[in-house]
């Protein structure tokens, strides 16, 4: 039993380099979406210390009305900029409505908030576009097919095309966050806010229009994580748990460090896939579903704020 | 008018710290079980099956998470987990000793779901806030991925589900597919009585009043002499003992077995946690309220509508059913953060006070 567990998958990787290369890459696939998912957490919750229950269903619905919008003879890339309006809408509304009157309630309060959001947007989403699976668009949208077999390490590695277009928009779209959170006025304001509302509030900066444009900028970032989920899989709101795995993801890094979003993401991603498929087999497979939180558990007993979180100070 | 304390007078400390210190709430209380217990009968099997019974379940089940949530505030997003542990220890119980009461089995499930509620309660330690709420979904998953990987949960059957076996209590079948739903009513019935009784005097008591401490503020609790350790655990515990009964309960008493493979899943833990929100944290009548809420506007919309004429497909009732309850969620936050209890509270006061403002 020892030797099942601590030697022998150990040798299996050994043995076969190729298969490693294989589990690591899907891993990090994964990883890239799953951190994909938490940056749009930590971006609110910096800005607005909001834990934003709802990004994962943003993420569906973002998908479900670009692929809803094309199937009613919308083009692509006029779906796609629709999409984006919603999102702008989704943002304005969701501020008026639901975090304006709530402001300076207890942080549950706006988490169970945020629980109200998402079964409202499900509820809709399905209303209007139905309950069925649909196929994401990859073709409308530019999206590279098939994989590339790449010869190494005496065995053969396929890496789906699709994967690494993932894997690089979502590269170019953190730098793009990068820079316009550090050289944009609205990112300064942005930065602002997170660091104090009140000392933002007296040097001019409009908390509600911050908000607005915080959300709306997680709603971009669930428009592009949903395309790319609804890529790899079907576009359904059986996705919102998989969005539940950015929960861990958030723990290991830490509720406002973006570069702990993408550690802790690509950390999950890989450390779930490893564990299914080496270990996996010992218990009779399929802990992929629950390994990520047992590893976000373990963490969190030796760090309880996370890898890049900030330290927390309590008082009386 | 009716509803006023004037002549009322307190000539006892115990009468003084009594749960129902007015007479009339005394007597609408009596009256509110004395019509629990007498009226079914008259009801149609049909309301008694799918509207009574599913209340009953999750008012027992929102009363456990709010032992939790709202008195010990330690939020919990695996509360369908500990009602499926109830439900497979009661399965395992009475397949193993099927001579003995199938109440006493009910009940007992309930210490192998607060069994594991202390394992997963453990880091509760550590951990705060929404930090929690992940740590307990590992224990949702977990579990959820055992019942449906350990064949021995559900004695090796093809179908992979609890198979109710039919189980009688003083001749009458209360379990089982013999079993008359208004059997199964007063079966239920009994137990919510009871475990509400009980969990009233814990919240009242010593216990409670530690585990509000811990919620408000628990370095201070601490700093007071209360064992953290002690009372975050026996939250989880207590809290999970009822999910486990409820969980029980539902399994045999209401769904009579048949498909159980998604009975237990998050979305269980999501309606438990929006009923105990709506009907409001801390308050033993918010988690009846928002039970009730929560499982009649499903059912309204489901039968309800059509009923009227107005023609609605089960899907469209569904997704209204999803925009509702989060219309709902928002609209009782921003209006009343503290719920239907409070709404309730604000009445009776009004009530007290009615014709004058105040």
């Amino acid at each position: 039993m020892l030797y099942q567990v601590f030697v022998d998958p150990f040798v299996q990787m050994a043995d076969m380099p190729d298969l490693l290369v294989q589990v690591l890459w899907e891993g990090t696939v994964a990883g890239v979406l799953y951190a994909l998912i938490a940056l749009g957490f930590v971006l609110i919750f910096k800005a607005s210390g909001v834990f934003n229950f709802a990004q994962g269903i943003m993420v569906v619905f973002a998908a479900l009305t670009l692929v809803g919008l094309h199937e009613n003879g919308v083009p692509a890339p006029l779906a796609l900029v629709l999409t984006v309006g919603v999102m702008y809408a989704l943002a304005w509304s969701i501020e008026r409505v639901v975090l304006r009157p709530l402001v300076n309630q207890p942080d549950i309060i706006l988490f169970m908030a945020t629980f109200g959001i998402t079964y409202l947007i499900i509820g809709l989403g399905e209303f209007i576009f139905g309950g069925r699976p649909k196929a994401m668009i990859t073709g409308e949208l530019f999206l590279p097919r098939g994989a590339i077999d790449v010869q190494m390490l005496g065995g053969r590695v396929t890496f789906q095309k699709l994967d690494i277009a993932a894997a690089v928009i979502a590269g170019l779209m953190v730098a793009a966050l990068a820079v316009f959170f550090q050289r944009t006025r609205i990112g300064r304001a942005l930065r602002a806010v997170a660091d104090s509302h009140k000392a933002a509030l007296s040097v001019g900066i409009s908390l509600n229009q911050i908000w607005v444009i915080v959300w709306f900028t997680a709603g971009l970032v669930a428009l592009v994580t949903g395309i790319m989920w609804g890529a790899r899989s079907d576009v359904s709101f059986g996705l919102q748990i998989i969005a539940l795995k950015a929960l861990p993801v958030l723990i290991l890094g830490g509720f406002t460090s973006v570069p702990g979003a993408i550690v802790g993401g690509l950390i999950i991603g890989i450390g779930e896939k490893m564990g299914e498929f080496y270990w996996g087999p010992l218990v009779g497979s399929g802990i992929e579903s629950w390994l990520a939180y047992l590893i976000a558990l373990a963490f969190l007993l030796f760090r309880p704020q996370g890898l890049f979180g900030d330290k927390i100070i309590e008082r009386i | 008018m009716f509803y006023r304390e004037a002549g009322q007078f307190k000539t006892s400390y115990e009468a003084d710290m009594a749960v129902f210190p007015i007479r009339q709430d005394r007597v609408g209380l009596a009256i509110i079980l004395a019509a629990a217990v007498a009226l079914p009968p008259f009801l149609d099997a049909f309301v008694v099956g799918t509207v009574l019974v599913p209340f009953l379940v999750f008012s027992l089940a929102a009363t456990g998470l709010n032992l939790l949530t709202g008195y010990t505030g330690l939020l919990s997003l695996g509360t369908g987990a500990f009602m499926g542990v109830g439900a497979y220890a009661c399965y395992k119980l009475t397949t193993i000793f099927p001579q003995v009461n199938i109440l006493v089995w009910i009940l007992a499930s309930g210490f192998f779901s607060a069994a594991i509620g202390v394992v997963f309660g453990l880091p509760s330690l550590r951990i705060k806030g929404f930090y929690l709420a992940v740590a307990t979904l590992a224990a949702q998953f977990f579990l959820e991925w055992c019942f449906v990987r350990i064949p021995w949960l559900f004695n090796y059957n093809l179908s992979g589900a609890i198979e109710a076996p039919s189980r009688s209590v003083f001749g009458i079948p209360i379990v089982g597919a013999s079993a008359t739903p208004l059997a199964r009513y007063y079966a239920i019935l009994a137990i919510v009585v009871v475990l509400t009784w009980i969990a009233s005097n814990i919240v009242h008591g010593r216990v409670g009043r530690a585990w509000m401490a811990v919620r408000d503020m628990d370095i201070a609790a601490e700093l007071m002499g209360i064992r953290l350790l002690r009372a975050k655990l026996l939250a989880f515990a207590v809290s999970s003992f009822y999910c486990g009964v409820a969980g029980a309960a539902m399994m045999f008493l209401w769904y009579g077995g048949g498909e159980a493979k998604d009975a237990f899943s998050i979305n269980l833990s999501f309606t438990i946690l929006f009923m105990i929100i709506i009907g409001g944290l801390g308050s033993l009548l918010g988690a009846f309220l928002g039970a009730a809420l929560l499982h009649l506007v499903p059912i309204f919309l489901k039968f309800g509508l059509p009923e009227l004429g107005v023609p609605i497909g089960g899907a469209t009732a569904e997704h209204l059913t999803h925009i509702l309850v989060g219309a709902l969620i928002v609209f009782f936050l921003i209006v009343e953060p503290h719920g239907l209890a409070r709404l309730w509270a604000t009445t009776k006061q009004k009530l007290r006070a009615w014709p004058f403002p105040y």
